[in-house]
């Protein structure tokens, strides 16, 4: 996993509540059996006609938001199936830090996995980010990790919350299956008793 | 130390799991049950292979292919070579790795979260995951389960563990009987209703009271199953003689001594009195009426007798603006009778409403009835094993008989990953669990709601009460 330090980059606002999985990539892309090659299709229904033309309104298709690397999103962000493609969508688009007012847990939990920051900042935070994020060409913001702040394009800060465990994993680039590796004495001592105790389980 | 706090059905089931407890709150969780299906676990399996390690617990580790699969005759395999290439690596990881699987052909298979309980994988007490947010269907059981992303699904294949925080607890009580017509899909379409789309986020519901206890598992599966529509991640439902009799004398169920012991520690799971919840829910069951969506949100729940809501009478400009997106999208007009809109197709199945109960429930209705002209209406067994059953019942000669289509089990049309999809502006009657934009078929337009209501569509071409047809 790539690890997430500090990362500067156009923020694209997409306010709808309620964007679900199946919106940012729809079931007939999930034929895949490989991560990566779903960017194309992020967002599908809303970035292109029925014709498979894109579709001029939508923010992906318009410049500069064409290179966003930030998602200024609505409330319950992610809801809906659990499909870690939703992710892997937005990263094989560009897209490494989503900000909203709350996202769905499944979702949340998916793009920590991926080196995908999604960050929790109260609604009117949220519409003062959504207004920077209509600046076109200036709609830049910073989002530093290590000192948990978002850095707003008139340079004022903005400190957000994260695990203190998830922060240590984005930051490092880890992989948690090495970490619960480290574990399975433990794993292995849970095993044993359970077998003993409750050998149907 | 001893354990005085009353504790919630979660709470036990969670304290009984913990491998080890990490300084920041973190716990290393232990996982009884692992089903896998193959849309989410390729990219999983080719991780463990490319780091080579093994699928640590094999032996509670169950596969089957379920989103992809035709449910028109599979014996000449699966003609969309994209999700025949995805059964396909499915059947070569589990065959690589030593991981249980049901084919195609054999009766077992079907969908996930419908063959764990008719199997006895599922059992009270347990904590399951699978890479698919409707786990939460085995919560009827009294199970901790849950859906996961697919690193996830690599780090339970390779360590039978997985990395959580608590969630908070939310009772939902449902209080009263439920009267005639109604059935457990409205119940749960009332409580998502009512807390909303994101108001289980974060938590897990537990779902008590009289109209769940008198609920047999069909319906109380299909309770759990929708918690994450509701925002929940899981739900759960205390076991009781209900439960023990369900899973009694199925495969993989305890036998023998082990089954008394096992029912000796499922009747130590309820919930203690006094527990504390961080969250609350009453409903009256007297007051549930048959529901369908009108909606892009399964929030968007109102009376079958009732109307389109109008957007104008919403909160915010941002809630009328999305409100009016979702007319547009299912083309309708605010004030418009529920029961005037006339519907393209019906499908009833999916881990929602795919047991024996609900095809019963179907067949109720279709009986003697035939479906209008125009309309295409399909059934879709959960299972290889529901569909025996349902044609030992005869149910499958009431529904052809009265113009449903008869098919083979898989997820199907609801989510449209098989050839089952909806066409663009095709208004669908759907005992399924997502009304989400394209959900069915791209530019489809669904209205959730019970089989029983779903069968009433298909025999009148429109949304309708069921109570009328029962007269």
């Amino acid at each position: 996993m790539q690890p997430f330090t500090t990362l500067t980059g156009i923020a694209a606002p997409l306010p709808q509540p309620n964007v679900d999985t199946d919106k940012i990539i729809p079931a007939r892309f999930l034929k895949t059996i490989l991560r990566t090659g779903l960017g194309k299709n992020l967002f599908d229904t809303l970035r292109y006609r029925p014709d498979g033309s894109e579709n001029p309104d939508f923010i992906l298709n318009r410049e500069p938001y064409r290179k966003a690397e930030i998602l200024i999103a609505g409330p319950n962000f992610g809801c809906g199936s659990s499909r870690e493609h939703a992710p892997w969508a937005l990263l094989d688009f560009g897209i490494r830090c989503v900000i909203a007012p709350d996202f769905a847990d499944i979702f949340f939990n998916n793009c920590f996995k991926n080196g995908i920051l999604p960050i929790k900042l109260p609604q009117e935070v949220c519409d003062a980010l959504l207004a920077d994020a209509e600046l076109g060409a200036n709609a830049r913001l910073t989002v530093d990790l290590e000192r948990q702040v978002v850095v707003r394009p008139n340079g004022e800060e903005i400190r957000f919350e994260v695990d203190p465990f998830r922060k240590h994993c984005l930051l490092n680039g880890l992989d948690d299956i090495g970490q619960t590796m480290a574990h399975a004495p433990k794993i292995d001592a849970f095993e044993t008793r359970r077998r003993a105790e409750q050998p149907w389980l | 130390m001893a354990e005085t706090r009353p504790r919630t059905l979660f709470d036990k089931i969670w304290d009984s799991h913990v491998v080890e407890r990490l300084p920041d709150g973190t716990c290393l969780l232990y996982i009884d049950r692992h089903l896998v299906h193959e849309v989410t676990s390729p990219q999983a399996f080719e991780g463990l292979r490319m780091a080579g390690r093994q699928v640590r617990r094999p032996d509670a580790t169950f596969a089957v292919a379920d989103h992809n699969v035709p449910t028109s005759d599979r014996s000449a395999g699966i003609a969309e070579p994209e999700s025949r290439i995805q059964v396909e690596t499915l059947e070569k990881n589990v065959a690589e790795f030593g991981v249980p699987y049901f084919p195609l052909l054999d009766a077992r298979q079907g969908i996930v979260h419908i063959v764990g309980p008719e199997q006895g994988i599922s059992q009270p007490g347990m904590t399951i995951v699978c890479g698919d947010s409707h786990t939460s269907t085995h919560g009827a059981l009294g199970a901790l389960a849950f859906g996961i992303g697919t690193s996830e699904v690599e780090h339970v294949l390779a360590t039978q563990t997985l990395l959580q925080k608590p969630a908070k607890n939310m009772l939902v009580r449902v209080d009263g009987a439920l009267p005639l017509g109604c059935t457990a899909k409205d119940i749960i379409l009332a409580i998502i209703g009512r807390i909303g789309t994101a108001g289980g986020t974060g938590h897990v519901i537990e779902y008590a009271g009289e109209a769940i206890r008198a609920l047999d598992m069909a319906g109380r599966m299909t309770i759990c199953n929708m918690s994450i529509e509701g925002g929940a991640r899981a739900g759960l439902i205390a076991p009781d003689e209900t439960t023990f009799a369900y899973i009694k004398g199925r495969p993989h169920a305890p036998k023998g001594e082990a089954w008394d012991r096992a029912v000796a520690w499922w009747k130590s799971l309820p919930s203690d009195e006094g527990a504390s919840y961080d969250t609350t829910i009453v409903i009256n069951a007297p007051d549930i009426v048959p529901l369908v969506t009108w909606g892009t949100s399964p929030e968007d729940v109102v009376p079958v007798t009732g109307a389109v809501p109008d957007p104008a009478n919403e909160s915010s400009e941002a809630r009328r603006a999305a409100k009016q997106r979702m007319l547009d999208y299912m083309g309708l007009t605010p004030g418009q009778r529920m029961q005037d809109i006339a519907v393209d197709v019906v499908f009833i199945g999916s881990c929602t409403n795919g047991r024996i109960e609900d095809i019963r429930a179907a067949a109720a209705v279709a009986k003697g009835r035939k479906v209008v002209s125009g309309v295409r209406a399909m059934v879709v067994p959960g299972s290889g094993l529901v569909k025996e059953a349902a044609e030992a019942e005869g149910l499958d000669k009431v529904l052809i008989e009265a113009g449903f289509e008869w098919r083979e089990a898989g997820c199907s049309m609801c989510l449209g990953m098989n050839p089952d999809q909806l066409k663009p502006g095709q208004r669908c009657a759907s005992t399924s669990n997502r009304n989400f934009e394209g959900r069915q078929g791209p530019g489809g337009r669904t209205h959730l709601m019970s089989p029983a209501m779903a069968a009433a569509a298909a025999v009148t071409g429109r949304l309708t009460d069921v109570r009328e047809l029962a007269r």
